[in-house]
């Protein structure tokens, strides 16, 4: 083995996170912590009824505030263009939060939509001022209430790369002639995002040059879309973010926040931090939709599934929204002869929804995995058993092959570190003194594509490397994982690599979202090293330096450094891209692609209260090839603490006479907390997916898809009632 | 948050004479509340009156075997107290259910006494809430009211006091002695919060210029064997749906002495005279204790958001009622 093909074998341990250090001394800055001479204070004024138009806005009160610069209302805004229509064409037009074009008139689409902002020298004075911008409405009737707007919903229309539907044979004939079937309804509520980190956006324009400081999951296309927006040329906005606390999908789109932040500061000419309150993320950053979805499973007395039917609802804004894709599991899980799935959506007066962790997956599987439960319940057969007996060896709807599935596997292991076998089978037939003693499983599930990048990477005489790509690091470890994936290919040490991210004047990478960031930037990283390693095979050739380190290769062909780049930002570059990107999308659409897992709970409810703890959780993973065991476990354990949040008590309460979120703040909206969570086993079967750079699949979501369902399965064997709507709360478990 | 004027107070009447000279002040105590309320523009005040350095932090043991407790203690520190923790275990256990460590570390006993409700509409200034706009009606009636009140509740609000050490200070029968220029006066516990009813703004008994300088907790034997239990919808950090602080004495099969009293369930800390007239002398018996239960909660009303606090409440009591007998029986 030559020196350049010596591993490093940095892949794969758990190396600790290179911005470890610096975020625990707090030395890094994150958006909201950039000043610039000069630098003022926006706060959000936010309208308080659901649909309607501004009749009035006295701002009086709040330009006598001392320190106040400007109040920025619909009369005085600056221009801004609208939106653009989302179209396939250009992929960051789908990056709008919503089609709103802030104050540029008086109409008023959301509870909380921004109706005007106030620029001020403080933070305190902007807020005190805030409160003090008097705004009349009239109104208008608006839809609000989701349970009663059901009946509204359209079939939702899907697209090659999310189908919103599937039909194979006939479901609803299967079920009707079924020896055993379920038949239920079940539902979630909407979810509002709770990043760490609230919004921020410090901007600042130089003539027609924009900097923006933001919180973005989404670097390059938050430079496409404020170029647009303000009417400047792409190559005039940079955009930054090295460090943002937490994603989830929240920062994924462009939310009214970063916009007003860049219009504040044209208006006042000076730069401007708008940092969300914890109350301005509630009402101006979409949350998850809620959903009703039914189940219908029909099977043979043996436990073979002859029907699934999978059909929901969920809701968007008349401005935007994301409806998620409900039923994606439900195409992918189980062997059924007859299948049908079928999404609505219906359009309310409420901030659109947008992507939460696993859009679509992390609710589906709530229905679907509970309804298999279920079923197994009412067969009397155990619910691994029945999973397994149904566990399909193509892809049930369309026969594509896997291109990996071992959820036998993840079964199989999961179900021995946990200690499955000590479950009785009876509902109601364990405790623990007044505790009741319940365990339930479910699957997890989510697909996973793989978009392109572009990167440079060098490697310079002194043996470092250099990886410049602009993808988001919002604390997953993509940093870390990347340098350690380029030091393997180089055959240089971890140390050796330093790595160059989130800024939009790095090489453009796609959006981290769909789990797809860490495999995407891999990918390209490899074929980088690829050609450096090329690089240097001819170098050493000509100056005689064949199979020496890399170091004295450059030295003796006094060459400074071998760099390589994939893909290019320029207009063409761009095109090509997007091609490249469309023939991977399409050479993947060949087979089915997917992390999944099995979650293992235990619960404990008490008999007199209901009060409802999760007491154990084993999860085996089937993800790939784990490039760090560190940061792969703390996403599936973080993507499980969602789950539980989901399963116990997280709700967003929109109040349905007004449309208006009610408890936006962490002391009302109930997230987990330490208590809440017990030691959570994750393991992985780390067998490389075959289709995938090193076979890695993506985990930032897999995680939290199929906990709720275990939850709720886990509490109806504890208790034997059967929660099909969540969070299950103690009031619907008190006897 | 509206700008204010900032005063400190050295001792108490340097304080109750600043309170008594600005009409729109309020003193400042761990401000974990206060505070909250002022970001959210809920409370509105033009002078602060810091109280924290006043001189009223000791836990003393009184001669007729109670203990006094100045009004700036800490909640942790009131918590982790021997006196209390072995002669009210109620109030500790209370207090350590309630919050987190950091406000708890922060928050003051006079505080915790005044804290106001957590109903989501009374944190809104764009909802219609008597409490804080007298008159303009009550959003909760009719919207989210999971967390509201089944005892004692009116038209005009259906709030709850959210406090959990209050619920233990109603049973053990605690005073509040509060300061003006004016002079001193002592308050039962029982009296100190009031109902809504035509005023549900009014929430106390205490007047605006009234400074709270200590509570005293009177010896009371039957409190070593008492229990704080709280039902929530976390397994920590969340405030009570419902709560029950009792204390039991069973001599032979029949109870003794018995306190007992519920949070979450109205206005006020719920003091359940009406359980514990049932239950003294009866057989301390799982039947006594539904009963007694049944009995409290006979007046109680619920709109759908909350009716399961009824069913709650009546089995939270008879739980803590069993281990009490249990626990007694060990001891
Ligand atoms: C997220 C969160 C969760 C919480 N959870 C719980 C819970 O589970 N259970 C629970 O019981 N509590 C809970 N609390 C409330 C907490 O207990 C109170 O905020 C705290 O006790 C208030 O004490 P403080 O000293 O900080 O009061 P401050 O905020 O300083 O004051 C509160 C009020 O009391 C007045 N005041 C203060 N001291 C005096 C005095 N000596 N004389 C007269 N007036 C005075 C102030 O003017 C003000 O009106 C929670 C609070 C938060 C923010
Ligand atoms: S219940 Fe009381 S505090 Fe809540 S809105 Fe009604 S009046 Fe206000």
């Amino acid at each position: 083995m030559t020196a350049l093909q010596q591993r490093t074998g940095s892949v794969g341990t758990p190396v600790d996170r290179v911005d470890g250090v610096a975020k625990t001394t707090g030395t890094a800055r994150f958006s909201a912590e950039h000043t610039y001479p000069g630098l003022t204070y926006a706060a959000v004024v936010h309208a308080t009824i659901s649909r309607g138009r501004i009749t009035a806005i006295d701002t009086t009160r709040a330009a006598d505030i001392a320190g106040v610069i400007k109040v920025i209302t619909p009369e005085n805004a600056p221009p801004l263009k609208p939106a653009p229509r989302v179209s396939m064409l250009n992929m960051s037009s789908i990056v709008s939060g919503t089609s709103v074009n802030y104050l540029q008139d008086n109409e008023v689409h959301w509870d909380g939509q921004p109706v005007a902002v106030v620029v001020a020298e403080t933070s305190e004075a902007a807020k005190e001022a805030a409160a003090l911008v008097d705004v009349t409405y009239r109104t208008t009737e608006s839809s609000v209430d989701f349970v009663t707007a059901r009946l509204q919903a359209q079939v939702q229309k899907g697209n090659p790369l999310l189908p919103a539907g599937a039909k194979k044979g006939d479901a609803a004939a299967a079920l009707a002639g079924a020896a055993v079937s379920v038949d239920a309804e079940y539902t979630t509520p909407p979810y509002n995002h709770n990043a760490l980190e609230p919004h921020s956006t410090t901007a600042a324009w130089d003539g027609d040059r924009l900097t923006v400081h933001d919180a973005t999951q989404s670097i390059g296309w938050f430079r496409t879309h404020l170029a647009l927006r303000f009417g400047i040329p792409e190559a005039n906005v940079r955009v930054i973010a090295p460090y943002v606390g937490g994603g989830f999908g929240g920062k994924a789109f462009v939310w009214p926040g970063t916009v007003l932040a860049a219009l504040a500061a044209r208006a006042t000419g000076r730069p401007v931090r708008l940092t969300l309150t914890r109350e301005g993320v509630y009402r101006t950053v979409g949350g998850r939709t809620p959903s009703i979805q039914r189940v219908a499973l029909g099977a043979t007395q043996d436990g073979k599934l002859t029907a699934l039917i999978h059909q929901s609802v969920a809701r968007v804004g008349r401005t935007g929204g994301m409806p998620e894709q409900i039923t994606t599991q439900s195409r992918h899980l189980y062997a059924a002869e007859n299948i049908l799935l079928e999404q609505r959506a219906v359009e309310q007066d409420v901030l659109p929804t947008t992507s939460m962790r696993a859009p679509g997956e992390s609710i589906g599987t709530f229905a679907l995995e509970s309804a298999i439960d279920e079923l197994a319940d009412v067969l009397g057969i155990d619910p691994i058993d029945l999973r397994m007996h149904n566990e399909p060896d193509r892809d049930p709807v369309d026969g594509k092959p896997f291109a990996h599935r071992m959820l036998r596997e993840a079964y199989a292991e999961g179900a021995r570190r946990f200690g499955w076998s000590a479950r009785s089978p009876q509902p109601r037939s364990m405790n623990d003194g007044r505790w009741l003693v319940g365990m339930g499983v479910a699957s997890a599930f989510h697909p996973l594509m793989l978009f392109t990048s572009n990167v440079t990477v060098r490697l310079s005489a002194d043996g470092t490397v250099l990886v410049r790509c602009g993808f988001q690091e919002m604390g997953m470890g993509g940093a870390t994982v990347q340098g350690q994936i380029a030091a393997d290919a180089l055959g240089v040490p971890f140390d050796a690599v330093r790595v160059e991210y989130g800024d939009s004047a790095l090489p453009s990478a796609p959006m981290a979202g769909g789990s797809m960031q860490t495999a995407s930037v891999a990918n390209s990283i490899l074929e980088a090293c690829a050609k450096i390693r090329a690089s240097l095979e001819s170098l050493a050739k000509r100056s005689g330096a064949v199979g020496q380190a890399p170091k004295a290769v450059l030295a003796k062909a006094g060459v400074p450094h071998v760099e390589a780049a994939v893909g290019s930002d320029t207009r063409l570059g761009k095109v090509t891209g997007q091609m490249r990107m469309m023939r991977q999308v399409m050479r993947d659409r060949r087979y089915l692609r997917a992390a999944t897992g099995a979650h293992f709970c235990e619960v404990r409810v008490d008999q007199d209260t209901g009060e409802l703890r999760v007491s154990r959780w084993t999860s085996v993973f089937d993800v790939g090839r784990v490039i760090n065991p560190k940061t792969a476990g703390s996403q599936l354990r973080g993507g499980i603490i969602m789950g539980i949040g989901m399963a116990l008590a997280e709700e967003t309460l929109f109040d349905p006479r007004t449309g208006r979120i009610m408890n936006p703040s962490l002391a009302e909206y109930h997230l987990p907390v330490h208590a809440d969570i017990p030691a959570i086993d994750v393991s992985w079967l780390g067998d490389p997916d075959p289709t995938m750079p090193l076979g890695l699949l993506g985990l930032g979501e897999v995680g939290i898809t199929g906990v709720a369902a275990a939850v709720a399965n886990a509490v109806h064997h504890a208790t034997g009632r059967r929660v099909r709507d969540l969070p299950i709360t103690l009031d619907k478990l008190v006897p | 948050m509206k700008s204010f004027a900032y005063v400190s107070a050295r001792d108490v009447p340097t304080a109750v004479s600043a309170i008594a000279g600005s009409p729109n002040a309020k003193f400042l105590g761990g401000g974990t509340n206060l505070v909250d309320l002022m970001r959210g523009n809920i409370e509105q005040p033009d002078t602060i009156v810091d109280i924290t350095r006043l001189p009223l932090t000791g836990v003393d043991l009184l001669p007729d075997g109670g203990v006094r407790i100045g009004a700036l203690v800490r909640n942790s520190h009131l918590a982790a107290h021997p006196l209390i923790r072995s002669r009210y275990p109620v109030l500790s256990q209370a207090i350590l259910l309630g919050a987190s460590a950091q406000l708890r570390n922060m928050a003051t006993v006079g505080g915790n006494l005044l804290q106001r409700t957590r109903c989501l509409y009374f944190y809104d200034t764009a909802a219609a809430c008597n409490k804080r706009a007298p008159g303009s009606g009550c959003d909760a009636i009719g919207g989210f009211n999971r967390n509201h009140a089944i005892l004692g509740v009116s038209d005009n609000c259906l709030a709850t006091h959210p406090s959990d050490m209050c619920v233990a200070l109603a049973m053990l029968d605690a005073t509040v002695e509060v300061e003006s220029t004016r002079g001193v006066r002592r308050i039962p516990m029982n009296e100190f919060h009031v109902l809504p009813g035509d005023t549900p703004h009014v929430e106390t008994s205490l007047a605006a210029d009234e400074l709270v300088t200590a509570v005293e907790l009177p010896s009371v034997a039957v409190a070593a064997n008492s229990r704080y239990r709280k039902v929530r919808d976390r397994a920590s950090y969340a405030f009570a749906l419902v709560s029950v602080a009792a204390a039991l004495e069973v001599t032979g099969t029949t109870v003794t002495q018995v306190r007992l009293a519920l949070g979450g369930v109205s206005a006020k800390p719920w003091r359940a005279t009406k359980a514990e007239e049932v239950l003294l002398g009866a057989p301390a018996t799982e039947e006594s204790f539904r009963q007694a239960a049944a009995a409290e909660l006979a007046a109680a009303t619920a709109r759908p958001g909350n009716e399961f606090k009824i069913g709650l409440a009546e089995r939270t009591i008879v739980a803590v009622l069993r281990e009490l007998v249990t626990k007694g029986d060990a001891a």
